[in-house]
């Protein structure tokens, strides 16, 4: 019953979002608002039809209704409810309905704004832009509910019926975090679809409005506030479960998630210019296309066993498909562009090589760069097979050698960018903003050079990021110091007003603070980590670093879904005790192997980590592995704060467009036009 | 749109032709010296306490199964092993298991539980699997009339693994097999490659470092 209603619902779904794309085109093309109106209705109706699906799907889930293939492929009876409600990511056609579904939110989503922004317009005109955006959503919403009704269709009728299925992988059900991780960051990969769509409505109707840097640009903030929280929490689930004490191993699926980052960073960044200045068009639509083709590309490379990677899914037939995809979107704009593209010529021009512009150019050559360097390794393996025929695999030593001087410049530019100034700078407005985080950045340099730090690169890192600090602090500082001296409000209001009145900005800044923060953690924790691995008895003690790690005992848990051997120690620092941790190793139905859960004490100095590697039948003894990650913690922390400050510029009200600000920084003249009082 | 413009769009036809190149490979094959070579030799105790010399099989066809009774994949892989030599007897296929890093009472136990009436061997200090250059267990050698490992599999058996493999080596003679070049047994890509199943142990292991 689950099965047919919900390869029902997939399939009128895949039939609403054919014809709401029809609706879409013809209305934009006709300009006749009653084509439009209707392709909006279907826009709310696909999402209704695939909510309903995923419904169906997670009621089959709960009920263990074993007649549902994928319920055969990841259910089991024994797994704890919450895991089963997750379970329905855990595998490959799952994991492609809750795409479905997101891409159907942000299809809605779109609709409806765009029924409020004709409904303001009134009825007479129809721009094109937007029904073209819709129906080019439309048309990816159309791929992939074709994948669901038919190559990775979940809803298989099984015969026979089996009596309990062997539950969902095993390193899925060991943390919670999985309830967290592929939703954030599925939410930010797929609403990237929506920029996409805006960008190729845009060329298909020729021109761009005025409003649409800034229309595009928040559509294009909230996937990338996800996608930023979901590569952090896939970092912590990554060090908190799978027991290396790393959180980034440059793996083909990971990088998958980190290149359109990278690219819609870049993106968010020259679309400012684009706002401002009237400049980098042709650019900036580009980036957000390689941005939504990124994202489809790396779905390709990891779901089609091209490559290999501890994501993988299982071989699947999907590949071609996806290629088939891949070679479409590629295709069509690589021939938007070229046939659109003169129509995005500049209007601005460069004035000064030290201004805002040339910050946020370099900015875009560090982010697209960085992306080159990501996508090179990543594909290198099969390039090499290509044309030399041998195996290769691209490792860590790589991308670290690649990707540490670009992200040094990138910490040196987050506060040196938002310090300069539009259009053209002056050295001594720079000496005034420079001189105290200068000053600053060399005291901590001399501090951490005499308190042992030797390790060059990350020295330079934590100089670089006070230095970049204190410079976005000063800007926060100015104008707070400002309006206290004028309005004479106190010092926290004042700092709020300054920050409320113009969000995007401040937001901005929050942010870059994040990336700081989030910059010193993974220098300090790559740079400076300790571990130490031994066979204790029980009762024995031994030393890492400062900590001693006593073996209490070893002992066995039974659990519904899966058999555990937890060894219980105490962690003690100086001779007092610091916290008792339980590494323990899981023994899944599912799995060949056991999986370990770390215990970890995080701190925000440092985190000590427990794995438990081995144990002897009798108990008595343990192997253990233990690891010190200074400032380990400052990463999630870092992305909490982007992940607030994003949240802060996105706020309604204030946020929509950039105003002036009520106070002028000191150092620039108080007399300037409007227009330049923007970020 | 002027011809020059079509560069733009057709510069993305090489990518794709690329990638679509990149489907026909199999990632997780990865190059071994061993399939070609002459199977080490070994002479080890079987678990009835008995010597079990390899030089005895020359001639047969040999499956050389690494296995040990803490291994849950081999759990799985049991039965494919059973079913295998049981159907191909007759036409003188012959398994020998080798016990790792396992007691002898674990895998007595193990034999008695599950089934299986083929020879199986201690390999004490692991020196057997050294010589054979093991990865983990389980993995499985096929070993040809002539003496030489023509295939690897890394990770557990499978029925489609036995189907591709042991009628071919069972049909090829003593005589011609032991002059035949590789290239008889080679399947497409699988020359001189092991295949890592994706679930296997190894394939995480070289996926994510540790």
């Amino acid at each position: 019953m689950n099965g047919v209603v919900g390869h029902a619902a997939t399939l009128s779904a895949l039939l609403l979002a054919a014809l709401g794309a029809v609706a879409a085109f013809v209305g934009g093309r006709r300009r006749d608002a009653r084509y439009v109106t209707a392709a909006q209705r279907a826009g709310v109706g696909v999402f209704a039809l695939v909510a309903l699906t995923f419904v169906v799907m997670e009621r089959a889930l709960i009920m263990h209704d074993f007649s549902v293939s994928y319920v055969a492929q990841v259910g089991s009876r024994a797994t704890p409810l919450f895991y089963t409600i997750i379970s329905l990511w855990s595998a490959l056609e799952g994991s492609i309905l809750l795409w479905a579904l997101i891409l159907s939110v942000f299809t809605a989503l779109l609709a409806l704004s765009s029924r409020r922004q004709s409904k303001s317009e009134g009825e007479g005109d129809v721009d094109p832009q937007l029904p073209y955006a819709l129906g080019t959503l439309f048309c990816v919403n159309i791929f992939f509910l074709l994948l669901i009704s038919w190559p990775a269709n979940p809803f298989r009728a099984m015969s026979p019926i089996p009596p309990d299925g062997p539950g969902p992988n095993a390193l899925l059900q060991n943390s919670p975090f999985m309830g967290v991780h592929p939703p954030l960051l599925y939410t930010g990969y797929v609403g990237l679809s929506v920029p996409f769509a805006l960008a190729t409505g845009a060329l298909l109707a020729g021109r761009l409005k005025p409003d649409w840097p800034r229309v595009i640009r928040r559509w294009t903030m909230v996937p990338w506030t996800f996608l930023s929280l979901g590569i952090v929490a896939g970092a912590w689930w990554s060090y908190e479960v799978l027991g290396w004490g790393g959180y980034w191993a440059w793996d083909p699926v990971e990088n998958a998630s980190f290149m359109p980052w990278l690219t819609a960073t870049a993106f968010l960044h020259s679309v400012m210019v684009q706002e401002r200045r009237g400049m980098l068009k042709a650019w900036t639509i580009t980036l957000i296309i390689a941005t939504f083709l990124l994202t489809v590309l790396g779905t390709f490379l990891t779901r089609s066993g091209v490559l290999a990677s501890v994501h993988s899914f299982t071989q699947s037939p999907i590949g071609p498909f996806f290629l088939t995809f891949l070679g479409i979107v590629l295709l069509a704009s690589l021939t938007l562009l070229a046939w659109r593209g003169n129509a995005l010529s500049s209007e601005g021009r460069f004035d000064a090589a030290l201004s805002r512009e040339s910050a946020f150019m370099i900015n875009n050559l560090l982010f697209s760069g960085f992306a080159f360097v990501v996508l090179l390794g990543t594909m290198f393996p099969l390039i090499a097979e290509a044309v030399r025929g041998v195996k290769v695999s691209v490792g860590g030593p790589y991308f670290s050698q690649m990707s540490v001087p670009i992200a040094l410049m990138l910490i040196f530019l987050a506060g040196v960018g938002p310090a300069l100034p539009w259009r053209k700078g002056s050295l001594e407005l720079l000496r005034g903003k420079f001189r105290w985080p200068t000053i600053g950045a060399l005291a901590v340099g001399v501090a951490l050079a005499a308190a042992g730090v030797r390790a060059p690169l990350a020295w330079l890192a934590f100089v670089l990021a006070v230095f970049s600090a204190g410079l976005l602090v000063a800007e926060f500082v100015g104008p707070t110091r400002a309006r206290h001296a004028t309005t004479g409000e106190p010092w926290l209001l004042a700092l709020w007003r300054v920050c409320a009145s113009n969000r995007r900005r401040y937001g901005g800044y929050v942010v870059h603070g994040g990336v700081l923060v989030l910059a010193v953690g993974v220098a300090s924790s790559a740079t400076f980590r300790r571990e130490a691995e031994w066979t204790l008895q029980v009762g024995a003690t031994e030393q890492l670093g400062r900590y001693q790690v006593r073996l209490d005992s070893v002992w066995a848990v039974h659990e519904s879904n899966r058999d555990g051997v937890m060894a219980a120690t105490t962690v003690s620092v100086g001779g007092r005790v610091l916290t008792r941790l339980n590494p323990r190793l899981n023994y899944y139905k599912s799995a060949m192997e056991p999986i370990g859960t770390p215990a970890v004490r995080e701190s925000l100095r440092e985190d000590i980590y427990l794995v438990l590697m081995a144990y002897t039948a009798d108990g008595k003894h343990a192997t253990i592995k233990a690891i010190a990650s200074p400032l380990v913690a400052w990463i999630w922390l870092g992305g909490g704060i982007m992940g607030l400050g994003a949240l802060f510029a996105l706020w309604p009200g204030g946020a929509g467009a950039p105003r002036r600000d009520p106070v002028p920084e000191p150092g620039r003249p108080r007399a300037r036009p409007v227009s330049e009082a923007r970020v | 749109m002027r011809w020059q413009q079509w560069a733009i769009p057709a510069s993305g036809l090489p990518v794709v032709a690329f990638l679509a190149w990149g489907l026909t490979t199999d990632p997780h094959t990865i190059p071994s010296p061993l399939p070609g070579t002459p199977a080490p030799e070994f002479a080890l105790e079987t678990l009835s306490g008995d010597s079990l010399r390899s030089s005895a099989l020359k001639g047969q066809v040999v499956l050389v199964n690494f296995w040990a009774s803490w291994c849950l994949a081999c759990r799985a892989e049991h039965a494919v092993l059973v079913e295998a030599a049981t159907r191909y007897r007759d036409q003188g296929l012959r398994v020998v298991g080798v016990v790792y890093e396992d007691s002898r009472d674990n895998a007595r136990a193990w034999m008695a539980e599950r089934g299986g009436d083929w020879p199986n061997v201690l390999d004490a200090g692991s020196r057997t699997a050294i010589k054979y250059g093991l990865f983990g267990v389980p993995e499985t050698f096929f070993i040809g009339r002539d003496g030489r490992i023509l295939y690897k599999q890394i990770g557990p058996l499978d029925q489609e693994v036995i189907e591709r493999w042991v009628p071919k080596l069972l049909a090829a003679g003593g005589a011609e097999a032991a002059a035949a070049p590789l290239d008889t047994f080679a399947e497409g890509r699988s020359a001189g490659h092991v295949r890592v199943s994706p679930e296997s142990p190894t394939a995480r292991g070289t996926a994510r470092p540790k």
